[in-house]
């Protein structure tokens, strides 16, 4: 007797059912595990398929925000270990959180996906010693500590200036292994001099003072992009704010957090909570938005922390990016024109990280002689995601290859992004086509539009001349 | 039988390694698919690169006894795609490409692969029009909404998927390559195969190529919007334009649980505190745009709306309907699991509809939220609920099958446009009684005798004779010859 099985309906539902009822042991571990109410609040409608960077890149479910929920499900559920597979897929991600702007039912993907990063690390899977070594000395030594980022920035200045130009100059760079070339062409040019030695620790408004902002110094951005620190003070002062950079920073914990290490990550994020309490200020605003996102989301990176919980909350609720805080106060009309065809490529932690679309937009509009592009998928990632590009670079590379042609498209010779890992990128994506285009922080082209005086530069330190703008610095100022 | 290792290998050989996949991450992002609580792992999954490849594979599924599930995107709502026992997920959504969009005959001929909107798109740029519009457009595959007929915001003016489907290019479930219908606008030779294999959910072959047939593109369109205090006053309005004599492109209705989850989302401006929103679309000529908004307005303020307005510029009116193609899955913002069904009633029958529907979800104490597709009858009723809380599915699934009876009890269906699948079959024998499901069982035996393609859907599989078909060449020659031998 041959008979086919009576019903696949109902057996596929009690099936389901048990599993839920009776979850077998799972291979997550600690505190940071991904929340099943946050996994089944994905009911799995795909709508968020077409705006993912890596689904679109391999059309593998496995690689779509989707899929990626299922994995972490099921492991949840104790129906898989946490398998090079698995890790393949959570690493392959952008975290650039274009699904969670798709996503109608509001699923939290990147607090989840931050979480499975998390447990691959303590499940061990990638451990090895070369790896290990590299995380220390890398994420959680070098990031960790300001100081010893500007001397290594420092010693990579000099290298720059000599032994690295040397090697361009003469060819010598061909002759390195593919990898070094590739992370020689990614590495950012250092600037001349870093934040502490462009600002004072804090500055007087101009006129009467309206509100008390801190001002984030960055770490990465502290020595590659010191000038935006510079002119958000600028600008923020021209608005009325006292503005203040209070020392003793430290990164702030979104690097660490985005690699799986968020017991590294909470320990960051408690000193900049203290360090912004002390200095007692009404608004923390941001100029790169990778780390406005992530501060954004300490109260829940802490939730688990009784004694910090509501500390990170309010320090989060005060987080402004500087587009943001510009627009609450009501921009002033900056006059120095700018002929510029212009572009703005929407940095993903702005745009989905802290779903800020409209006010870097608006403050651009404002100044006179900009002609405003349109960028096709503006909101796309460029690839650089972090270290994604240092990570993933043959992946990263397809996606600024999109990207490029998008602002090829345009025809514009300006480009503004509000993160300093897109700049980077951008740049970099320009440098290697031999494109004749420059890339730019929104903040620096207002800074130059209100006329406000440039960052100094050169060995006497005289204010840098308006790059793009086409007074000089001063006349617009009031 | 599971499949075994070298049934594996010789899928291999067929698909190549690059099309074949079996990790356990692979299986279990194909366990599934939009609808909800449904899961059930492949065996494997191939990416067949030609439609003699997929031949191929179900020739051998035919031969070594293994189920196969054809799967697009994977966005379908009534289980079409879910693997069932034994089976292997035969991917179709690489394939896609546009192969032809013919502007003397307007056809588009597609892979199965292609996305509804993307087709839609290239259409749409030699100024074309293909009407279907399900609401998961941005991602559903033209081979999926074959399979299942899909319908959308515009089925009252333009129709559905089957009115646009001019022939196929199939895979049997024997493992043959039939092709149904073509280009030639009237047809009449023999029967209408293709007309059987749309909407067959996978159960009757796999598309290979669809031949589509396009519009020219509306000149003009114009978006209304309504906003109402109850649902007895949007059911008015939509009655009074139905009686006006205008078909518009869409008329679409949200109640208020829906309004407040789609703006949560979307935040479009959509007020919280109406009962009730009605989104229509009027295409065509522009003066009958013009005229017909205006009527549509007018009718509406007669009806009581508290607010009407005509959007702005086409931009905001398609801002509306992807604010309204969100509601589903917008849903899920007050309960993880959203469960949604497509119960549909002739288009006089609506407002009952509705009321006895919100009647059942009270009773049940269960949370609803309603919307759907006002002009052609199809609702979507969807019930807010968790997962994890198994007293309550249960009153969810006793609350559905109420809801199937009143839709059958007012002349309706059990399913307008997500398909029968597995969620719906249970209840498909109510609508089309005992020789409606034997008509089916015999022509799903008479086309698929072994049962290989997506069994168990729509339908419950005839059991099979007493003993079995063989398997192999061999075996049938010894059967035989044991039947000649026998006395």
């Amino acid at each position: 007797m041959h008979t086919e099985s009576p019903s696949h309906s109902l057996d596929l539902v009690d099936q389901a059912r048990r599993r839920a009822s009776d979850p077998l042991p799972s291979a997550f571990q600690g505190v940071d595990i991904p929340r099943h109410g946050d996994i089944i609040n994905c009911m799995h409608c795909g709508l968020c398929l077409p705006h993912c960077p890596t689904y679109t890149l391999t059309g593998e479910e496995k690689h779509s925000p989707r899929g990626r929920i299922r994995l972490i499900k099921t492991i949840a559920e104790g129906g898989l270990e946490i398998t090079p597979g698995f890790v393949e897929s959570m690493h392959f991600c952008l975290l650039c959180r274009a699904c969670e702007t798709a996503c109608p039912a509001g699923v939290k993907y990147g607090e989840l996906a931050e979480a499975a990063r998390a447990q691959i690390e303590i499940s061990g899977v990638l451990r090895s010693r070369k790896r290990s070594i590299l995380r220390a000395l890398l994420l959680r030594g070098l990031l960790t500590r300001p100081r010893l980022l500007r001397v290594v920035a420092r010693l990579l200045w000099i290298n720059q200036w000599t032994f690295q130009a040397l090697a361009r100059r003469t060819g010598l760079m061909r002759l390195m292994p593919r990898r070094l070339r590739e992370l020689d062409a990614l590495a950012p040019r250092i600037p001349g001099r870093f934040t502490r030695a462009m600002v004072p620790e804090t500055v007087r408004p101009e006129g009467k003072p309206r509100c008390r902002v801190g001002l984030l110094q960055g770490c990465l951005a502290d020595v590659v992009y010191p000038e935006l620190n510079h002119d958000a003070m600028q600008v923020l002062r021209h608005h009325g704010c006292e503005v203040v950079m209070p020392r003793g920073q430290t990164c702030c914990g979104s690097l660490l957090g985005h690699n799986g290490e968020l017991e590294a990550a909470r320990r960051q994020a408690r000193r900049l909570i203290e360090v912004f309490e002390r200095a007692e200020v009404d608004w923390l605003v941001i100029t790169t938005a990778g780390c406005g996102s992530f501060i954004r989301e300490y109260g829940h990176l802490l939730s688990g922390d009784p004694d910090w919980a509501e500390r990170a909350r309010a320090l989060a609720q005060r987080v402004r990016d500087i587009s943001e805080i510009l627009v609450e106060l009501g921009p002033r009309v900056p006059t120095v024109p700018i002929h510029r065809r212009l572009t703005y490529h929407e940095a993903c932690h702005l745009r989905h990280g802290q779903g800020i679309a409209e006010p870097p937009r608006q403050l651009l509009a404002l100044i006179p002689g900009l002609e405003i592009v349109e960028l096709p998928e503006s909101s796309w990632c460029c690839g650089s995601a972090g270290i994604y590009n240092i990570t993933n670079t043959d992946d990263a590379e397809q996606l600024l290859e999109r990207k490029m042609k998008n602002i090829v498209s345009t025809g514009a010779d300006l480009i503004a992004t509000g993160n300093p890992g897109c700049m980077g990128q951008i740049q970099h994506g320009c440098r290697s086509r031999g494109l004749a285009l420059d890339v730019v922080h929104p903040i620096t082209l207002l800074r130059e539009s209100y006329g406000l005086p440039g960052p100094p530069s050169g060995l006497l330190g005289r204010p840098r001349r308006p790059l793009f703008a086409q007074g000089h610095g001063g006349l617009g100022a009031t | 039988m599971p499949v075994t290792d070298a049934v594996k290998s010789e899928l291999r050989r067929i698909v190549s390694d690059r099309g074949f996949r079996d990790e356990p991450e692979d299986l279990i992002t194909h366990a599934y698919d939009g609808t909800p609580l449904l899961e059930h792992r492949p065996e494997a999954i191939v990416i067949p690169q030609s439609t003699e490849q997929v031949a191929a594979i179900v020739r051998l599924a035919n031969d070594a006894d293994f189920k196969i599930v054809p799967r697009g995107a994977g966005s379908g709502l009534s289980g079409g795609s879910v693997p069932v026992d034994n089976s292997v997920v035969v991917l179709l959504s690489p394939r896609r490409e546009i192969l032809e969009i013919d502007e003397a005959n307007l056809t588009a001929l597609v892979e199965p692969g292609v996305v509804t909107g993307t087709l839609a798109d290239a259409v749409a740029a030699r100024d074309l029009f293909y009407p279907p519009d399900p609401g998961s457009i941005s991602i559903c595959t033209l081979g999926g909404n074959v399979a299942e007929d899909s319908g959308g915001l515009r089925g009252l003016k333009y129709g559905v998927t089957h009115n646009y489907v001019m022939g196929l290019e199939v895979v049997t479930p024997t493992g043959e390559v039939l092709t149904t219908g073509g280009k030639a606008f009237k047809n009449v030779a023999g029967y209408r195969l293709h007309d059987v294999l749309v909407g067959s959910e996978g159960t009757l072959g796999i598309f290979t190529k669809i031949l589509l047939r396009l519009l020219p593109r509306p000149q003009a369109s114009q978006g209304v919007v309504a906003h109402f205090a109850c649902l007895e006053e949007a059911a008015t309005a939509v009655a009074g334009i139905i009686a006006a004599k205008i078909t518009p492109a869409m008329m679409e209705f949200l109640d208020q649980t829906t309004i407040r989850c789609v703006e949560d989302f979307a935040k479009i401006g959509l007020p919280r505190d109406i009962g009730a929103l009605l989104l229509m679309e009027s295409d065509g000529h522009p003066a009958v745009v013009a005229e017909e908004a205006a009527q549509m307005e007018a009718i509406c303020r007669r009806a009581g709306a508290l607010h009407v307005a005509q959007a702005a510029d086409p931009a905001e009116g398609e801002r509306m309907k992807t604010a309204r193609r969100s509601a589903f899955a917008a849903l899920a913002r007050l309960k993880p699991t959203t469960i949604l069904e497509d119960a549909t009633v002739p288009r006089s029958a609506l407002p009952e509809m509705v009321a006895r529907v919100e009647e059942v979800a009270r009773r049940h104490g269960i949370l609803l939220g309603t919307f759907g597709h006002a002009g052609d009858g199809n609702l979507h009723p969807t019930l807010c609920t968790d997962e994890r809380d198994h007293e309550e599915i249960h009153r969810v699934e006793t609350a559905f099958a109420e809801i199937f009876d009143i839709a059958i009890e007012l002349g309706g269906t059990i399913t307008g446009e997500h398909g029968v699948g597995l969620s719906k079959k249970p209840f498909l024998e109510k609508l089309v009684g005992p020789p409606g499901i034997r008509m089916m069982q015999d022509l799903k035996q008479v086309m698929d005798p072994r049962a290989v393609l997506n069994p168990g859907k729509i339908i419950e599989p005839r059991p099979r004779r007493e003993g079995r078909l063989p398997n192999t060449q061999a075996e049938a020659e010894a059967m035989a010859r044991s039947m000649m031998e026998r006395p």
